[in-house]
This record gives structure tokens, sequence and C-alpha cells, in this order.
């Protein structure tokens, strides 16, 4: 027993948390939350010199100061929400598509081009028709082929949907060109195919498709048949063949799925929004969806919350900026980024347990068990006494992963 | 001679690209898809104009001084990004892309907010940029000479640490041991291989590489001028990766390659600046046809390591 005990233990050491209260995981990311506003303000606090509890008065004039701004807010949000929207069967699916960006930019960019040809030439309400099932179209394409190449020869998708965005970006500076040939580069906004004002503002309709995508996306994911194959899918590709489901085929239609709202979105920016496009249209948001989608869980109410304060965080910067003489965002990004590190680094008190070497192990003389015995109560007693510490008890979850593993190997 | 002229400003850009995707690649062999290369590409280069500018601003006038300090500011940019990325994917144990991408947004957020402090008077660092666009000041008509002799040290440097990191990674006890880390770190934990001390290393060299890429293009490739354009190199780069099938010196001629085909549309003649956007399409479809080439040959060798993407944990076998 005393010769065991030599074997210095480390100073600490890590075990999976297998059977979690539902309120921990939200504990820790509120307390990470409210800790990267405070390390916000103190970072603007050295950067910019402002008072850190004025840096918040700020920010909350920024967002929600005048009825614009909380316009601009909301715009924004339900933007953005699309993207993540957009992103989110995919990525539930682990099917890692960091090509919303592009499937967004082909989707305005159809829609575009039906307003260019046709604008005038035919009734508002049918040129409206025409680009939205454009739109729908190339965002749909955009996103299917990487996904015909994943199902097929399991061609990496990561970098293939990467590579499609720039293909999309390189095709609208083509047709701008073409489109806008004073050299300027941009395309004046189009007096055709105009959404509708709701309530005498231009962008309510987009927040109403945005709010109606999410509680059908939030049906789609929990309460179909499908959304359960998407879940299989990326809980186990090997568990989802053995009870029969289509992977390949799962794979090709989620990724339409994505497609279609990413059109959406694009027809959205164009036709709601911006009236015109650019290579700048989708703005980085299809990159900002994925950690958007990925924060909330992929549950699209989640999303509603993320992304709000994802754009609260820029919109609130850039006020700050203002008020220091700073007229573009990148400090805004720089928070962003501080909070999206310490919110995805925060998981890791969600899903792990540090377990510090005990005082009576320190000092080398207490017997083994009475140290086993003293972890192993955090957790199930029953099991302290035969159970050594460094193992801890598996769930039937973790079997399934264990032998899947294995049929893999194989 | 327009033909000599395309080949030298294609091996010049090629550093870019050489740099981001040999540090890429050491990180993937320890298995960690780093997506943060194009906010480390961005950060490095900020510190390191940033640095020129302060030496410039104190009436340093060595040309040694000039690059190599900036050198090394970058270097150690590169790397402190390269630690966060490890601390969150191998001590926290997060989402790799996730935390790749948290990674560029704060990079390019980061470069953007270094760069807005001197943007008043960053005009000043195109005097620094002579000593690193050219490292023996020849000015010959010879083609072989003006293709291969008239770059900076820092275009040699990129091909000097490509070569080493092919001969590192096949030939050496440590490539090795951080091929088996990536390919599969349980079995190498067994075997008594420090895995998280292969896997901070790895990723921090590999950032710090990477970050080079980012002041070569602004000191030497931009002449000084300071422009939002590494985010799209930093991508390109990490494309490469896969381009040149984990193959440092395989790099070496793909990056020639992305630098041509990247600068290709201004040599043309006669074409419509529309026709120019095209064929900047080039290095995009280029690659997803190599990606596609590779996963229907499904040659062995061809392969990403093993447990590219998986985070380590010892106790979950």
């Amino acid at each position: 027993m005393t010769e065991q005990k030599k074997i210095r233990e480390p100073l600490f050491r890590l075990v999976k948390r297998t059977n979690q209260s539902a309120w921990l995981p939200w504990v820790v990311r509120i307390v990470t939350v409210l800790s990267s506003f405070v390390l916000i303000g103190i970072l603007t606090w050295i950067a910019y010199g402002v008072n850190p509890l004025n840096v918040y008065g700020y920010m909350l004039t920024g967002a929600f100061g005048t009825k614009f701004k909380i316009m601009r807010l909301l715009r924004d949000l339900a933007i953005l929400l699309l993207f993540a929207l957009a992103v989110t069967p995919a990525f539930k699916m682990k099917f890692w598509n960091i090509g919303a960006e592009g499937q967004v930019l082909m989707g305005a960019f159809c829609c575009m081009v039906c307003i260019f040809y046709l604008g005038g030439k035919i009734p508002n309400g049918l040129l409206l028709l025409v680009s939205l099932i454009a739109a729908l179209l190339g965002g749909a394409i955009w996103a299917v082929i990487p996904a015909l190449f994943k199902a097929k020869w399991n061609t990496n998708e990561t970098l293939f949907t990467l590579m499609m965005n720039y293909v999309a970006i390189q095709i609208i500076l083509y047709a701008i060109k073409i489109w806008a040939p004073s050299g300027t580069g941009i395309l004046t906004p189009s007096d055709f195919g105009h959404l509708p004002k709701i309530g005498g503002d231009n962008f309510w309709f987009s927040i109403i498709v945005a709010l109606v995508m999410t509680a059908l996306m939030f049906t789609y994911l929990r309460y179909t048949k499908h959304g359960y194959e998407i879940t299989v899918v990326g809980e186990s590709e090997n568990t989802a063949r053995y009870i029969g489901i289509n992977v390949k085929k799962v794979i090709i239609r989620t990724l339409i799925v994505s497609g279609i709202i990413c059109g959406i979105t694009g027809f959205l920016l164009v036709a709601g929004i911006n009236h015109t496009v650019s290579s700048t249209t989708a703005g980085g948001r299809g990159f900002t969806a994925i950690l958007v989608s990925w924060l909330a869980k992929f549950n699209p109410i989640g999303m509603i919350f993320t992304s709000l304060l994802v754009v609260f965080l820029s919109k609130g910067m850039d006020e700050v900026m203002t008020m220091n003489g700073v007229t573009n965002s990148f400090f805004s990004q720089v928070v962003t980024g501080v909070a999206f590190l310490m919110i995805i680094g925060c998981e890791f008190f969600i899903n792990y347990k540090i377990i510090f070497r005990s005082r009576s192990e320190k000092s080398a003389v207490a017997p083994v068990q009475e140290a086993g015995a003293a972890e192993g109560s955090d957790e199930t007693p029953a099991l302290a006494d035969t159970t050594p510490p460094e193992e801890a008890p598996q769930t039937p979850a973790e079997d399934v992963a264990a032998s899947d593993d294995a049929a893999k190997e194989e | 001679m327009a033909f000599v002229t395309f080949l030298a400003s294609s091996l010049k850009l090629s550093a870019t690209f050489l740099y981001g995707s040999t540090g890429e690649i050491i990180t993937e062999k320890s298995g960690h898809l780093n997506l943060g290369i194009p906010g480390v590409m961005s950060v490095g280069a900020a510190v390191g104009c940033v640095t020129v500018f302060r030496l410039l601003k104190a009436e340093v006038a060595s040309g040694f001084l000039l690059v190599f300090l900036p050198l090394l500011a970058t270097l150690v940019a590169g790397g402190l990004m390269g630690v966060l990325y490890s601390f969150m994917t191998v001590t926290l144990r997060a989402n790799q892309n996730v935390t790749g991408l948290a990674l560029t947004t704060l990079g390019v957020g980061l470069a953007g907010h270094f760069m807005n402090g001197i943007r008043a008077e960053s005009m000043i660092l195109g005097r620094a940029s002579k000593y690193y666009t050219s490292l023996f000041g020849i000015n010959s008509t010879n083609w072989f000479v003006q293709v291969f002799l008239s770059h900076g040290v820092l275009v040699y440097l990129a091909i000097i640490i490509a070569i080493a990191t092919q001969i590192i990674l096949n030939r050496t006890r440590i490539g090795l041991h951080l091929r088996a880390v990536g390919e599969n770190p349980a079995t190498a934990d067994a075997a008594g291989v420090n895995v998280t001390a292969y896997k901070y290393v790895a990723t921090i060299i590999g950032s710090g590489i990477a970050a080079l890429g980012g002041l070569f293009t602004i000191m030497d490739y931009m002449g000084g001028n300071w422009e939002y354009i590494l985010e799209g190199f930093g991508w390109l780069s990490i494309a490469l990766v896969i381009f040149t099938l984990w193959r440092p010196a395989l790099a070496i001629p793909g990056s020639i390659i992305f630098g041509g085909l990247y600068i290709a549309a201004g040599f043309i003649k006669g074409i419509s600046f529309a026709q120019i956007e095209l064929i900047k399409l080039l290095p995009y479809v280029m690659t997803i046809v190599v990606l596609i080439f590779t996963s229907i040959v499904g040659n062995k060798k061809a392969q990403p390591p093993a447990s590219l993407g998986l985070n380590y944990f010892r106790e979950e076998r």
C-alpha cells in the first residue's frame, strides 16, 4: 500500500462529466457571457481610455438608442439569424459547410440577374416571384455541389465549400463589371423588384420571414423524420447506416434545405434591403453564423439570442468607436472574437470536471482507498470502492460510441 | 520578356502561400485543423508593420535591423496566436473549426486595430520595403537572375523552411513522433510521446511560420502598402495544404502555381476588366478539382492525418 503511494499523482486531472444537472451548463454560459462583457469593458478601457462603465452605456445607445437604430439592429439580427438557420441542419449532421457566404451570394446574384434583366418589363409581383425562384435555385445548387461529392466520394466539404465562396465572389465581380461598365465597380440600387413595405418600414418583411423560418426550422429539426435522421447521422454515421438510414440521401437533402434558406437570405438581401449586389453582400456573416449556430447548440430558438449577442456587440462597439472618432469596425471584430473564444472555451467546464489532488494524497500517507472514496463520492458513491479513480463510470452512450469506433477501425 | 516578369512575380507571390501552407501542414500533422490561419497572418503582418514603423520613427537605418526585428516580432505574434489556439483546442478541447473561425475574426480585427494606430503615417513603411524586396540588389536582364535571384530574403527563407520541414517530418524522430500524434494520439501516448507538448509546439511553430507570410505580403509583395488582403491569402494557404497532399516539398511548386494563377490575369493582353475577374477564378477551381481528384483516387498516401480535427482526451478510449 505504501509503495503504491510513492507514485506522485499530478496536481489535477480531468474527468468527463457523465450525469449533468440541467442547470449547470446554463449557469456556466451565463457567467461566461457576463464575464466576457466585463473583459470587453476592460479591453476598451485599455485600448481607448474609455471609462468601462460608460462603455456599456454607449453600447446600449448604439444598439437601442433610436427607433432607426432598433430597426437596423432587428434587420441585422434577422439576416444573421437566417444565415445561422441555413448552416444549422448541415452542422448538426457534422457536415462542415463553411460556404453559407457563397450560397447566399449566389442566391443574391441570381435574384439580381432577374431584377436587372426583367425589371420594368414584367409586373413587380411576377418579377419578385421569378427572382425568388432564381435565388432559391442559386443557393441550392451552390450547396448541393459539395454535398454530391461528399456523398459519392467523401470529398472534404470544409475546403470545397470555402472555395465555392470565392468562385461566387468572382462571378459577382465579373457580372458587376459588365453591368456597371463605368469602372466604379459599384452597381447602383435598382428601382425594380422591391419587396412591399410593412408598417411603412423596409425591413419588417425580412424580420418576419426570419421569425417564421426560425419556427419552421425548430419544428423541422425536432419533430420531423428528416430532423431525426439528421441527428442520427450527426451522432454516428455507422448507427445511421445500421438502422437503415440512407446517409447519402440525407446529406444531399439536408444541403438542399441549407441552400434554399441561403437562397431566401440572398433574395431578402437584394429585394428587401440592398436592391443591389456586391462581393460584400454577405459580409462575412457566413462564418459568423457558424459560431452563432454552434453557440446555441444548433437550437433555432437559442440562435435568436446568440445572434442578438453578436449584433449587439458589433452595433454597440461601433457606437463606442464613433464616440472616439474611429470609423471602422475592427475593434468590434476584436471584441466579438474575444467573446466567441470565451464562450467556446467555457464548454470545457461544462463537459469536464477538474479534480485536484486532495491534501491527504499530497502528504502521501493516506491509504489509496480513502482518496478514491473521497473523489468517487462526488459522482457515484456506490461504485467508489470498486472503481479506481482514473476510470469514470461509463454510460451506455459511451459504450455505443466505443463500439462505433471499433466498427470504424474494421 | 513579359513571361520572365510573370515567372518572377509568380515565384515572389508564392512565398505568401508557402509560409501559410507550411505552417498549416505542421499544425495539421499534429492533428489540428487551424482555420485561424487568415487571422494569424493578419496579426503577424500588423505586428511586423507596427514594429517597422516604430523602428523608422526611432530613425533606425540599418537594413538588417529593419528586417530582423519585425521578423522576430511577427514570429512572436503568430506564436502567441498559436498558443491561444492550442490552449483552446488542446487543453480546453474546444471544437477546432469554431475556434479557428473565432481566431480569424479576432485576428483580422486585431490587425485592423493595430494598423489604425499608425494609419495616418503608414506611408513611411514603403521606405523600409526596399530592404525586404531585394537581397542581392542584382539588377540584371538575364532571365535566370530575374526569375530566381532577384527576390528578397523572405522568399528564400520560405523555401528553406519548407525544405527543412519536409526533412524534419519525414527523416527525423521528432517528425515521426509528430506524425504519430496526428495519426493516432492514443497510440503515440502509449508509446511514451508527450502528445500535449507535440500538439502545442507544432501549432505554435506553425502559426509563427504562417505569420511570416503576412509580413512578407505587406512589406515585400505590396511594397509596404497595407491592404486588407491577407484573409483571402490565408484561406488559399489552407486550401494549398490539400492541394499539396500534406507535403511541404510539394508546396513549393504548388504555391508557385497558385501565385501564377493569382496574378495571371494581369499578364494576359487584350482581355476586358470583366474577363480578368473570371481568370481570377482559376486558383479556386483548381483547388476544387484537386480536392475532387484526390478524394476519387483515394490514394493511401494522399490522405490527411487520421485524427485531423479530433481532440484527444486520454481517458476517453
